[in-house]
């Protein structure tokens, strides 16, 4: 062969076997990291992991959200109009987090059924819905999917 | 009458995109110079006509016509002048009108700058920009218009959405932007040189200053981004792996490794078809990050209005782009011919393993990021990707890549003797000695930390030894630094930026501390050496919001370091709260405190305190890169009428190139 190629080829090998070794790593990394979401009657169903992260969505339950005075804590009620998963956080629950609106929770579920949430999305429009939760929410021909969306009434704010 | 009169400038706007797209590209199929000399007044004329429509949405924002939709959906007559002038690019259809006015510009600046191009080149980049321009601005027209009106016509609007009520936010999507469409114009050259059939080392020179520049505004504006989200949104992170940042990551990421590529197109004329890859790839992948925001198909913090209709234009405009450019590639890359070997320890293969690590980077954040919306759109289930895939294949790919930077620049082009570089074990090792001594003036050791230190203390010797072998021959001294070419300079400050950068990323993922705490009224908590007492928040009423202000006084050792007025706001016009954190920002950490919530009777409030120890030095690190690309753009190289491009024959025929 021309040295040259040879050369080329050898360069060309070297870098395939360095691209694979780290799309392996990538691979594993990937596999490890990869979080299904469920609604919360799957999760009533059992069909959700113990002991693996994973997401949960749905709407938070009227009424449901109980705020330690002690700490942080605080704890609520996620619905699919279905069945009602019970979720706490440690943690300060974002701004647009309110009762009757829809959230992501991610975390595990712990022994009693209880998902243990480390992260807690809720988004920055106030006609917002997670679309995994919109679309597990149209399945279920349930009162509550369409009054997510209010209205956003200009507001007669008094000026200074 | 203002609004009509912008939305007429727009219309023609497209008019004269079409006459620069279509007029020169029949000059250069025909050899009619004089269609091809229309390409720059129609460039110019369309960036004018831009620039007319662009001023006139920003009139109808300062005077509060509330007559347009876009402007009563955006605006408020009590938001501050500021912000409604950058309420103007706020949301989807004022945005998209920025991007094609930024298009617009960087054609306009093509024309202006590019006077050691040849005209048949220029025709032919500035009519490939032409072709961009008309997929925008029709996107724009039938899709999005931003002066649509509104009947009957509302007494107030609604209101800028709060978070985007903030200096930073108002600069960052032009920065953006800036860099996004920036990198049409290494696209265009690169389409262009294909064109042409003339991917040589002059095409990269031409290329060059214009790709240091786009990829410094995306360094800036992804940097400001992140800035943004720190103090603004993301309660106390500077990076979420958010598929909107990824979706600015991914094309920063393939541009950094096209300014390594072109350098070699540039002086070895080696590398071209790779170049001109990148530059189709770094183009495509800033579309593609244009459709991931405005599409809706992600669930993203950052996808704000959203709508499927335009996701489908876009995405078969980046169909139409991808594929056209791929195809002239595959019909063009053959017919190129390297004629400059390199041997395997060489400059080349430093740089070519940079441009592998950098891509392949790209390639797995961009499979983390679209995996999700392939499941669903395949029916396979709902995944999303966490954050520690990413973080992993940074530090993965991330560790080789600071380890070639260190070294890459003391190679030699073409060939170099092995035997020369086993003292470079002595760099290394004192590297790895600093990085321990480092890790144990820190509160804990940490694995992680000890490698980025060790690095960061690699690239900065081996920087500072690449920078002194100017030296070698001649005596340092204020002549002899004055000789040295602004591209040296600016290759050896961007470098030191990524020590800055690697420096901050380290110690802030390495040590940072936070804690959410419930405090009464006079309470206090102690967190690393740092006692922040709370003494009660009280209300507020600001402009357009009114809320709640805390007082936390942060002492260390019985001194005062900090009085904190951490807010949450609640704006007339939306039912949402909003954090405004107080940040005590210093060259070696932030002290962070963020209001959450009153709970009981007692006035107590939750709480989020941080302590970010070197986290300045991540922007400081993208600051300091862009400073290095700025210095390099200005190279007298890039400016010379080369004598290779310019021969006798070429003057004849203007392209030179064989009929």
């Amino acid at each position: 062969m021309h040295p040259a190629r040879a050369r080329r080829l050898k360069l060309v090998v070297i870098m395939l076997i360095g691209v694979f070794i780290a799309g392996g790593f990538a691979f594993l990394a990937f596999k490890e990291n990869l979080m299904l979401y469920f609604t919360p009657s799957e999760v009533a169903a059992g069909k959700a992991p113990t002991g693996q992260r994973f997401n949960i969505g749905g709407m938070v339950v009227d009424g449901s959200v109980i705020k330690s005075s002690q700490s942080v804590d605080v704890q609520f009620d996620v619905t699919d109009y279905d069945k009602t998963i019970r979720i706490k956080f440690a943690d300060i629950l974002p701004d647009l987090f309110r009762e009757g609106q829809a959230i992501i929770a991610k975390g595990k579920l712990n022994t009693e059924g209880v998902f243990i949430a480390d992260e807690v999305l809720a988004k920055h429009d106030e006609t917002y819905m997670p679309k995994e939760v919109a679309d597990s929410l149209k399945h279920k021909n349930k009162p509550g999917y369409d009054k997510t969306k209010p209205s956003p009434s200009p507001s007669p704010s008094p000026s200074p | 009458m203002i609004v009509e009169f912008g939305q007429f400038a727009l219309i023609l706007a497209l008019i004269l995109a079409l006459i620069q797209a279509v007029l020169p590209l029949i000059g250069t199929l025909i050899n009619l110079p004089n269609l091809i000399l229309v390409a720059r007044p129609a460039a110019q004329a369309q960036f004018l006509a831009l620039v007319i429509s662009f001023a006139c949405l920003v009139y109808a924002f300062v005077i509060h016509d509330f007559s347009v939709a876009y402007v009563a959906n955006n605006s408020n007559t009590n938001l501050p002048l500021l912000y409604r002038v950058s309420a103007v690019w706020g949301a989807h259809e004022g945005s998209l009108l920025l991007w094609a006015l930024v298009l617009s510009l960087w054609t306009f600046a093509v024309t202006i700058f590019s006077r050691q191009v040849p005209p048949l080149m220029l025709a032919r980049v500035v009519s490939i920009m032409g072709w961009i321009s008309i997929g925008f601005l029709l996107f724009l027209i039938i899709t999005s218009n931003p002066f649509a009106r509104l009947f009957p016509v509302p007494a107030q609007g609604h209101d800028l959405n709060p978070l985007l009520q903030d200096f930073g936010l108002a600069i960052h999507p032009p920065m953006l932007y800036m860099g996004y469409v920036g990198l049409s114009v290494a696209f265009a050259f690169a389409i262009a040189a294909m064109w042409a059939n003339r991917l040589d080392s002059a095409w990269a020179r031409w290329s060059r200053p214009w790709t240091n520049i786009a990829w410094i505004f995306l360094t800036l504006g992804i940097a400001l981004g992140s800035w943004w989200a720190y103090y603004e949104l993301g309660w106390g992170g500077w990076w979420f792996w958010d598929p909107v940042e990824n979706a600015s990551f991914m094309p920063w990421l393939v541009a950094t490794a096209l300014i390594h590529s072109l350098a070699v197109t540039d002086k070895r004329s080696s590398f071209k078809a790779w170049t001109a890859l990148l530059a189709i790839f770094a183009f495509s992948l800033s579309l593609l990050g244009t459709f991931l925001v405005r599409s809706g198909v992600l669930t993203s913090v950052h996808a704000f209005a959203s709508d499927p209709e335009r996701g489908v234009f876009i995405l078969l405009f980046l169909l139409l782009v991808v594929g056209g450019s791929l195809t002239l590639f595959a019909m063009r890359a053959p017919l190129i011919k390297s004629h400059s070997q390199f041997s395997l320890l060489s400059r080349e293969t430093a740089l070519l393993l940079n441009n592998i690590f950098l891509v392949v980077l790209a390639i797995g954040i961009l499979a983390g990021t679209l995996f999700p919306i392939f499941t669903v759109a395949l029916n396979l289930g709902k995944y999303s990707v966490g954050f520690p895939f990413f973080n992993f294949i940074f530090v993965l790919l991330g560790t080789p890549l600071a380890l070639l930077l260190g070294f890459g620049q003391l190679l030699r082009w073409k060939k170099d003797r092995a035997r020369q570089h086993i003292t470079k074990l002595i760099p290394l090792a004192i590297s790895i000695l600093l990085a321990v001594a480092s890790v144990l003036m820190m509160s804990y050791f940490s694995f992680y930390a000890l490698l980025g230190m060790s690095l960061a203390w690699w690239m900065l010797i081996m920087t500072i030894t690449s920078f002194m072998q100017r030296f070698k021959n001649q005596p340092f001294s204020f002549s002899s630094l004055r000789k040295i070419p602004p591209s040296y300079y600016g290759t050896h400050i961007a470098h030191i930026g990524v020590v800055v950068f690697c420096v901050g990323i380290t110690l802030t993922s390495n040590y940072s501390s936070k804690k959410d705490v419930l405090l009464k009224p006079g309470e206090s908590y102690q967190m690393d050496g740092y006692r922040y007492k709370f003494n009660g928040a009280k209300q507020i009423t600001g402009p357009n919001y009114r809320g709640y202000e805390g007082d936390v006084v942060i002492t260390k050792n019985n001194t005062v370091i900090a009085n904190m007025k951490p807010q949450k706001r609640i704006y007339f016009s939306q039912q949402n709260p909003m954090t405004e954190a107080a940040i005590d920002a210093g060259f070696t950490r932030d002290l962070f405190v963020a209001l959450g919530e009153e709970r009981g009777q007692a006035g107590a409030w939750t709480l989020r305190l941080y302590y970010k120890p070197f986290i300045r030095w991540i922007w400081l690190g993208a600051i300091i890169m862009s400073l290095g690309g700025l210095v390099a753009s200005f190279d007298k190289r890039y400016r010379q009428k080369n004598k290779r491009t310019q021969t006798a024959a070429e003057k004849d025929r203007p392209d030179g190139e064989l009929a």
